[in-house]
């Protein structure tokens, strides 16, 4: 969690891990989930957030929490 | 009121995705609502996924376009329909409407030609395998003989015994174009001498009487040239043989091989870009001809063509039946056509169209058909943008070959459907259910395991 904590995050969707100089793109939802996940919430709550947000099922809110919480490890920010 | 919803991506920035015009490789998708006018969802609707679909109108355009690239070149050109590259009826027949006499290269193809309506004369036999029946059948019945080897000669020349009357035939060349690889395996060598030899052998049998020549040089042929090479050996051997054995030439049969706007793996550029025109094929053919023949020979010029007929006219409508991300964090895709229903994916990079507009941005992701084979992969490395079980993938152009290489393999094929030129829509060929996989099977009576009531 030390690298979530520490990404800098714009408005337009983009960004920057300052431990590696590594830029990165996100979509809107994205943007939204690494904000609830920075500020230290779990994957449950995150989604539950999601769904509060967005016109989407509480159950492919999970599915796809969990799934970009993988991707976030493949690219070593979690 | 509620944000509509778009999965969540993540993508690292590499530089040089954004370019400097501001377009943005990470948004481009290709977006197909309707093919012919007839909507995706109508059609899933109605004849369901996977679901192969035919453009009437575009096979109709393929073949006047590149039959008047050639006929108003030269006095004297035939299409034949390349049987083998799609025998639905419906193509075939379509192909024969349009003038094209059938080209078979086995006695499948030729019952087949014949059940159709096509008459013997209107055929032309290739291939290395004409069963000795199949052989004589299309001998008495006037189809166009091309013959492929010295075995051949043999059979041909015993039916023109049992007929009692010498035998028009052609034979199939095979010569340096340029192409590589050289398609040696079929027919009688140029260079070598091979081809003058049977031609020899031929004369001295006194049976057959040799009228035209043939040749196909390969497949996706990029290069025009390669056919004006092809194009002035063939005639150079027609005057050579005429001169020392008295046999003329009445058609030259320069095969198929035209590429269509499909893409070779490993080809870099997008085909609009790396394939040339078929006026330009059909320029340079013909100037190669005139150049060769002597003036006022106008042999009948015998085109082969299949593919470039066919293959835009063909879709494949698929459907996304589950999302996974790999290990790697590739996004992965589970449709419900593979390599079972797309053979020709070994080689070409499909067109994917999604059926509407997906929100979020581009993922490099893959695309698996459904069988449990590892082999069984449609795209490798496509951009998509996150997509959700039950999206709809288009897959074009998918017209050549697939029809009559896919594999009875895991699953039953589905549904083939052609949109008619006035907008209609056509099974022309039903999914398969299990009596069509089964009907040919016997299963002995001490295996059974049902007990019939
Ligand atoms: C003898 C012959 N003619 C025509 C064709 C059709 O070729 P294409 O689909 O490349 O035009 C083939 C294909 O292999 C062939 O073998």
């Amino acid at each position: 969690m030390r690298t979530l904590s520490q990404l800098a995050l714009s408005d337009e969707g983009f960004v920057f891990d300052p431990n590696t100089g590594d830029s990165f793109q996100v979509s809107a939802t994205g943007l939204f989930l690494l904000q609830a996940l920075k500020d230290g919430r779990g994957d449950d709550e995150a989604a539950q957030l999601l769904t509060e947000k967005y016109e989407v099922t509480l159950e492919e809110a999970r599915r796809d929490c969990a799934d970009f919480r993988s991707r976030l490890r493949n690219l070593n920010l979690a | 009121m509620k944000l509509a919803y778009e999965k969540p991506v993540i993508n690292k920035l590499r530089s040089g995705l954004m370019n400097k015009f501001g377009w943005s490789p990470a948004y481009a998708r290709k977006v197909r609502t309707n093919i012919d006018g007839v909507s995706i969802d109508d059609l899933v609707e109605r004849y369901g996924s996977p679901l192969f679909v035919y453009s009437e109108r575009t096979a109709r355009q393929r073949y006047r376009q590149m039959y008047n690239a050639f006929s108003t070149r030269y006095p004297n050109v035939q299409f034949g329909w390349s049987y083998k590259t799609n025998y639905l009826q419906a193509v075939c027949a379509l192909m024969h409407q349009e003038g094209a006499i059938a080209e078979v290269v086995s006695a499948m193809e030729y019952d087949k030609a014949r059940a159709l309506g096509m008459p013997g004369d209107q055929i032309i036999f290739n291939g290395p395998h004409k069963p000795y029946a199949a052989l004589e059948k299309a001998v008495s019945e006037g189809a166009v003989i091309n013959i492929d080897h010295l075995d051949e000669i043999v059979d041909l020349e015993t039916i023109a015994k049992k007929l009692g009357r010498t035998v028009h035939v052609g034979m199939r060349l095979n010569l340096d174009a340029g192409i590589y690889p050289q398609w040696s395996r079929f027919g009688f060598n140029l260079e070598s001498g091979q081809a003058l030899d049977a031609v020899k052998r031929m004369a001295s049998g006194g049976k057959l009487k040799l009228n035209g020549l043939h040749c196909h040089i390969g497949t996706f042929i990029m290069d025009p040239q390669a056919y004006a090479r092809e194009v002035e050996k063939m005639v150079k051997f027609g005057y050579e043989i005429e001169d020392a054995f008295g046999f003329g030439m009445e058609y030259l049969d320069i095969g198929g091989g035209f590429p269509s706007q499909s893409r070779l793996k490993g080809v870099y550029l997008p085909p609009e870009v790396a394939i040339p025109n078929i006026d330009e094929y059909a320029e340079t053919i013909t100037t190669a001809l005139s150049h060769a023949l002597k003036p006022g020979d106008f042999p009948k010029l015998i085109i082969e063509s299949g593919r470039a007929l066919i293959d835009e006219a063909g879709y494949l409508v698929t459907t996304v039946v589950a999302t996974k991300r790999l290990v790697d964090g590739t996004r992965a895709y589970v449709a419900d056509a593979g390599v079972n229903l797309l053979f020709t994916a070994f080689w070409y990079k499909f067109n994917v169209e999604l059926d509407r507009e997906a929100g979020g941005v581009n993922e490099t992701s893959v695309i698996y058909g459904p069988l449990c084979m590892n082999i069984d992969a449609i795209d490798e490395g496509i951009q998509l943008p996150p997509l959700k079980r039950g999206a709809r993938l288009i897959f074009s152009p998918v017209g050549a070959y697939n029809n009559t290489q896919w594999l009875q393999f895991i699953e039953y094929r589905p549904n083939v459907v052609l949109v008619t030129t006035n907008g209609e829509v056509e099974v022309i060929r039903e999914a398969e259910d299990l009596s069509d996989i089964q009907r040919r099977e016997r299963l002995p009576k001490h295996l059974e395991l049902l007990k019939k009531a």
